[in-house]
């Protein structure tokens, strides 16, 4: 009788993790494409009104979260890099850093809504109750999406911070690092849908 | 067993990636500073775009992805324009 060894690889396929977080992402880039769909509408019907209210936001708070987000963006990249090099030590620093700026893009949002909340503008409040329609449509369209935004960000820092720990725990290696990959991705689609909202919100003249 | 088979972009490379995308932010902010009139959305978006574009096939990796892959993504953004297009066709019409 001979014997048959069989070889039993283990169940992986990065390839398919990837797409299927492509996948996702489409269904995010279309989310906020029928955001911007019904802002685009409304800008033409509403054209001065979105003009004036745009002036109402401070460009330089929206320029640094720019900023913030686009250096994440790299360091995150950057991560990826390190692990591939197996070099866990800078992969941990740079998901690190990339919080930071996670937390730091947060903290100027809180001042920036904050400021917004203290003038009496906030969803619901008497003063939007009172604006006419095309304030009112520009304004509840910057809460609704730079708020759905600022969700994302947390929702991508959570994967950023489960990412640290599996890289602390070598679960994340140089052989197998597709879960920092699709973080990583997940933390570039915020960064893209970031890089529409700002000139769209902040920059309309 | 190597499963990965993503391709590794240098810190470098990186590094010159991010400065053209600050170089393009500062562009969009100073251009839509001064009043170029509909001109101003017009460059505005098209540097948002050029900026996507940089962030999509560097920094994720969509540059070294399969060819499927890539014409996916595409067709993400064409049915985005589609609908966009056949939304202000129906608007112009009514």
């Amino acid at each position: 009788m001979s014997e048959k060894t069989v070889h039993v690889d283990e169940h992986r396929d990065d390839e398919a993790s990837k797409l299927g977080m492509w996948l996702f992402i489409f269904t995010e880039l279309l989310l906020f494409g029928g955001l911007f769909l019904v802002y685009s509408v409304f800008r033409v019907q509403y054209h001065e009104a979105f003009h004036q209210s745009s002036l109402e936001l401070s460009v330089t708070l929206g320029a640094l979260n720019t900023v913030i987000l686009l250096i994440s963006s790299m360091t995150i990249a950057m991560a990826l890099t390190a692990m591939q090099k197996n070099d866990q030590k800078r992969a941990l620093i740079f998901i690190g850093i990339t919080l930071f700026c996670a937390a730091l893009f947060l903290f100027n949002k809180y001042f920036e809504w904050g400021a917004k909340f203290h003038h009496g503008l906030y969803p619901g409040s008497e003063l939007m109750a009172l604006l006419d329609r095309g304030h009112l449509l520009y304004f509840s369209l910057y809460f609704f999406m730079t708020g759905l935004h600022a969700l994302h960000i947390v929702i991508g820092m959570t994967l950023l911070i489960v990412c640290y720990f599996q890289v602390k725990n070598k679960k994340i290696n140089n052989k197998d690092y597709v879960l920092l990959e699709n973080g990583a991705l997940y933390w570039h689609l915020v960064d893209l849908i970031w890089i529409f909202l700002f000139p769209l919100m902040y920059l309309i003249s | 067993m190597a499963n990965n088979t993503t391709h590794t972009i240098e810190y470098k490379t990186l590094v010159k990636i991010l400065l053209i995308l600050l170089f393009l932010t500062f562009i969009t902010i100073s251009v839509t500073s001064i009043h170029l009139g509909a001109l101003t959305v017009t460059v505005a978006l098209l540097i948002a775009g050029a900026k996507a574009y940089l962030v999509l096939s560097n920094f994720m990796h969509l540059k070294y992805e399969s060819l499927l892959l890539r014409i996916l993504v595409a067709m993400v953004f064409v049915l985005f324009a589609l609908i966009l297009v056949i939304t202000f066709i129906d608007y112009a019409f009514r």
